[in-house]
């Protein structure tokens, strides 16, 4: 018998899609001066909303109202009131999660799946999480006398629109500090309904503003001279140049950019859990992911057998409308990326990997990308070496852990890896050897409020979550507490 | 079976552990794999394979070589299969063929001709309001109502299934087993639910397990035998994996997960592993063997989420009541009344829906 699974789209209209959005500035939805950016839906490659953008005037108002802010209201608020806050914006996620998810789908492409599951509910538990820290700085070991910076801007990513603001937002505000706080250009709708959720809390105005723009708002915000503290998550390329550009200056930084993960599964693997572990950390949200495990390392010793099971498994994603409850992979985010993974996946066939492409079919229009895996991927290509963000697995072999550990160190970048074997002690031996923000054990994209996250070398610097995510918003006695 | 000294010259000595790539036993993620020819006549066992059971030490060394079975994982990738969306179409046909697949079961000490008559009376005629409602597979009884059901079923095509082993416990020698089976076959059962030795199988006396399970298919001759893992008591997912395996070596036609008279009974994690070891048993040998999952399956919803397992898992050649079936009462009507509502347009109550 042939089973055929109904499709289960999602309805759009429940993202209450509007034609325009406006920026949030001093506790206003306003009209910023810059020309209106188009958002566009990646899984048709249709226009679905206006939005109103910042030009550099804009950052100096929105930077200005965060001031007043900061200075009349938010620093001087005992933490439990913050706290408050912080409750209500966490609960009034969890009350438009539908909406959010369906809008978060059109929006960025990714399946509903994930949003639903994933991204909605994990940027209220940041929220929550924080929320409960807001009355406990004082005596929790960040120094004799922690107090906020003062103004946050913050840069954040297309990848996650929604959960990279709850990320960035939440640890600010339980600190203490006022936020300007920047979308990626593809992706703004989901923090501008994040927006109206923070209004409706009745968040004192200018504490939280939301400046839609291009990389040049980006720059603009970050080397202001009016705040005191910067955040970014994105491209190794940018970071770097705005780690320049605050040289020098007195604002504290803190950096999370790309990665080129591992994932070494050794021969006594839970093989099973393991080709899930490494579909799930390379096909997750399409492998757009700054931690995603774009690299397998598996040991020679069952390198054949583990890659015939992982592209059964492969094959088996579907892809395809990101609305459908059914989808294992959506669409790539834009046209400019899918170009960029494209063209490195030329690059790799080019260079000698053996390319397997799932027969999976693919929608007409829209950026879309059928799972890749490519074997044979040596230490010297560019799929191996590079940060593709696409659902392409570099797959290379290994024989004994130390060359696992070498393999899986040789990169200028550490922001996570993988390691699957059920002996706990190889586990643990691996682990300490890997240079990697986070190490997985068993398991892979695993996040949590409570859980620090953040990169080695050239993945960036400073820690997301937990006690350490707040202490990246404090003035601390020792830089080097938590 | 008896001379493990003797394991060393022979090939089981050379029987490469499942880690190495031949004979591949493995068990896979064999997700959505390729439809398979629907194939009735079982193929001899390649001698490599033969090999395994050669001793108990062989077998040891087989089963213990098995990969791991990691429970985090495992429980998450069965969560992502419970949410696949069945509707409309889909539905009415996965409910159809869930109730074809239904060992329709009553295995009480209450149990009186009377009742088995009832059931396999309700096996016959699923829903008086809609009489295109497909039949069960089975009935399935204690040994000694196997000649009530047998005479209310002559000539139906459903088949009478019968426990036997000393169920459930199955702490009773072998010859009262063996005399429990042909208790069951001489009063004319079709299948044979047998249970394994969970003693001797957590002791590590594999070999004990493997010797009861053949000298049972032997006993049943052309009768499928189902053996029963009671997966309930063997408190891990490894433990699951390997009595699995050690089912298919001995002959199982079908492996089947619980009696249900032990929590828990049937779940979905344990049911993909098994689906998982047949599936690579086929791919192994050429055989075609079955699972029945039985117990605790209550709801069309949950059995709807085990057909899309048994899609993804083993294949969708799969979906056949010769190789997969649910041991249940209750279920059936719930998909009766699923199936009106499919049809109708509207629920109905339980009043609509005969008791048995």
């Amino acid at each position: 018998m042939e089973l055929h699974y109904a499709s289960a789209p999602e309805n759009a209209s429940i993202a209450r899609l509007a034609s325009r959005y406006q920026m949030f500035v001093d506790g206003k939805f306003i009209d910023g001066q810059g020309p209106d950016l188009e958002s566009t839906n990646p899984a048709t490659g249709k226009p679905l909303a206006a939005v109103s953008s910042a030009s550099a005037a804009d950052v100096d108002t929105a930077v200005a109202a965060a001031r007043r802010a900061y200075e009349n209201v938010w620093s001087a608020m005992p933490g439990a009131e913050r706290g408050k806050y912080l409750f209500r914006i966490a609960r009034g996620i969890a009350e438009r999660a539908r909406e959010l998810a369906v809008l978060e789908t059109l929006d960025n492409g990714k399946p509903i799946r994930e949003t639903r599951d994933f991204d909605v509910p994990n940027a209220a538990q940041h929220f929550f999480y924080y929320a409960g820290w807001a009355d406990k700085i004082q005596h929790a070991g960040f120094g004799s006398r922690p107090g906020a910076l003062g103004v946050a801007a913050q840069v954040i990513p297309w990848n996650f629109p929604l959960l990279m603001a709850a990320w960035k937002l939440a640890p600010a505000l339980a600190a203490g500090n006022t936020v300007v706080i920047k979308p990626a250009e593809t992706t703004s709708l989901s923090i501008l309904i994040l927006a109206e959720i923070i209004a409706d809390a009745g968040l004192p105005a200018g504490v939280v503003n939301i400046l839609p723009g291009a990389g040049d708002i980006g720059a603009a915000l970050v080397e202001h001279d009016g705040v005191d503290k910067v955040a970014f998550t994105g491209s190794t390329a940018v970071g770097k140049k705005i780690q320049h550009s605050l040289a020098g200056t007195h604002k504290k930084l803190t950096l999370e950019l790309g990665g080129k993960g591992a994932n070494i599964v050794f021969a006594d693997a839970a093989q099973d859990q393991a080709v899930e572990g490494v579909v799930n950390g390379i096909f997750f949200n399409q492998g757009q992911v700054c931690c995603a495990g774009s690299r397998l390392l598996v040991q020679e010793s069952i390198a054949e057998e583990f890659l015939d099971r992982l592209k059964t498994r492969a094959a088996a994603l579907r892809v395809g409308d990101p609305l459908d409850k059914n989808t294992d992979v959506g669409a790539i985010n834009s046209a400019a990326q899918l170009t960029k993974i494209t063209e490195l996946c030329a690059a790799g066939s080019n260079e000698g990997a053996g390319r397997w492409t799932s027969p999976a079919m693919l929608p007409e229009q829209g950026f879309f990308v059928a799972p890749t895996i490519f074997t044979d991927a040596t230490a010297s290509m560019r799929i191996s070496r590079e940060e593709i963000f696409g659902p392409v697995l570099a797959v290379s072999t290994f024989r004994t852990p130390d060359e696992a550990v070498a393999k899986a160190n040789n990169t200028p970048y550490g922001l996570s890896a993988g390691v699957w074997t059920e002996k706990g002690s190889r586990a643990m031996g691996v682990a300490a050897g890997l240079k990697a923000g986070v190490v997985w054990d068993n398991t892979f994209n695993k996040f949590d409020p409570t859980a620090a996250f953040g990169g080695y070398g050239e993945s960036g610097f400073g820690r997301e979550g937990g006690p350490s995510g707040l202490a990246a918003y404090l003035n601390t006695d020792d830089e080097g507490v938590l | 079976m008896s001379k493990p000294a003797a394991a060393a010259t022979t090939p089981a000595a050379k029987q490469p552990t499942p880690a190495a790539k031949q004979p591949a036993p493995a068990a896979g993620p064999h997700v959505a794999p390729q439809p398979l020819p629907v194939q009735r006549s079982k193929p001899g066992l390649p001698p490599d394979v033969a090999a395994i059971s050669a001793s108990n030490s062989s077998l040891k060394a087989f089963l213990h070589a098995l990969p791991a079975v990691d429970p985090v994982g495992l429980e998450a990738r069965v969560a992502v299969l419970g949410t696949r969306s069945i509707k409309k179409d889909s539905k009415l046909q996965l409910i159809d063929l869930a109730i074809s697949m239904v060992d329709l079961t009553t295995l009480e000490g209450a149990d009186t001709e009377g009742k088995v008559r009832n059931l396999c009376r309700k096996a016959l005629l699923p829903d008086p309001d809609y009489p295109d409602t497909p039949r069960t597979a089975a009935i399935c009884v204690y040994p000694d109502m196997v000649r009530t059901a047998a005479t209310t079923l002559a000539g139906s095509g459903i088949r009478v299934a019968s426990v036997a082993t000393a169920f459930p416990a199955g702490r009773s020698s072998l010859e009262v087993k063996l005399a429990d089976i042909a208790l069951a076959l001489e009063a004319g059962a079709d299948e044979i639910d047998m249970v394994i030795d969970r003693g001797a199988f957590l002791s590590g006396n594999y070999a004990k397990v493997f010797e009861e399970i053949t000298a049972a298919k032997k006993a049943c001759g052309q009768t499928v035998l189902k053996v029963i893992l009671e997966t309930g008591e063997l408190g891990t997912y490894d433990g699951v994996r390997r009595a699995s395996w050690l089912a298919l070596l001995a002959g199982a036609d079908f492996i089947k997960t619980s009696t249900g008279k032990v929590s828990p009974a049937a779940t979905l994690p344990v049911t993909y592993l098994m689906l998982q070891a047949v599936r690579n048993w086929h791919d192994m040998t050429g055989q075609r063997r079955s699972v029945k999952a039985a117990g605790g399956i209550r709801t069309t919803k949950d059995a709807i989420k085990y057909l899309v397992m048994v899609n993804e898992v083993a294949g969708a050649s799969w979906l056949d009541p010769d190789y997969f079936r649910f041991g249940a009462s209750g279920v059936v009507n719930d998909l009766i009344m699923q199936r009106r509502t499919q049809k109708e347009g509207h629920y109905s109550g339980p009043g609509y829906v005969t008791v048995d």
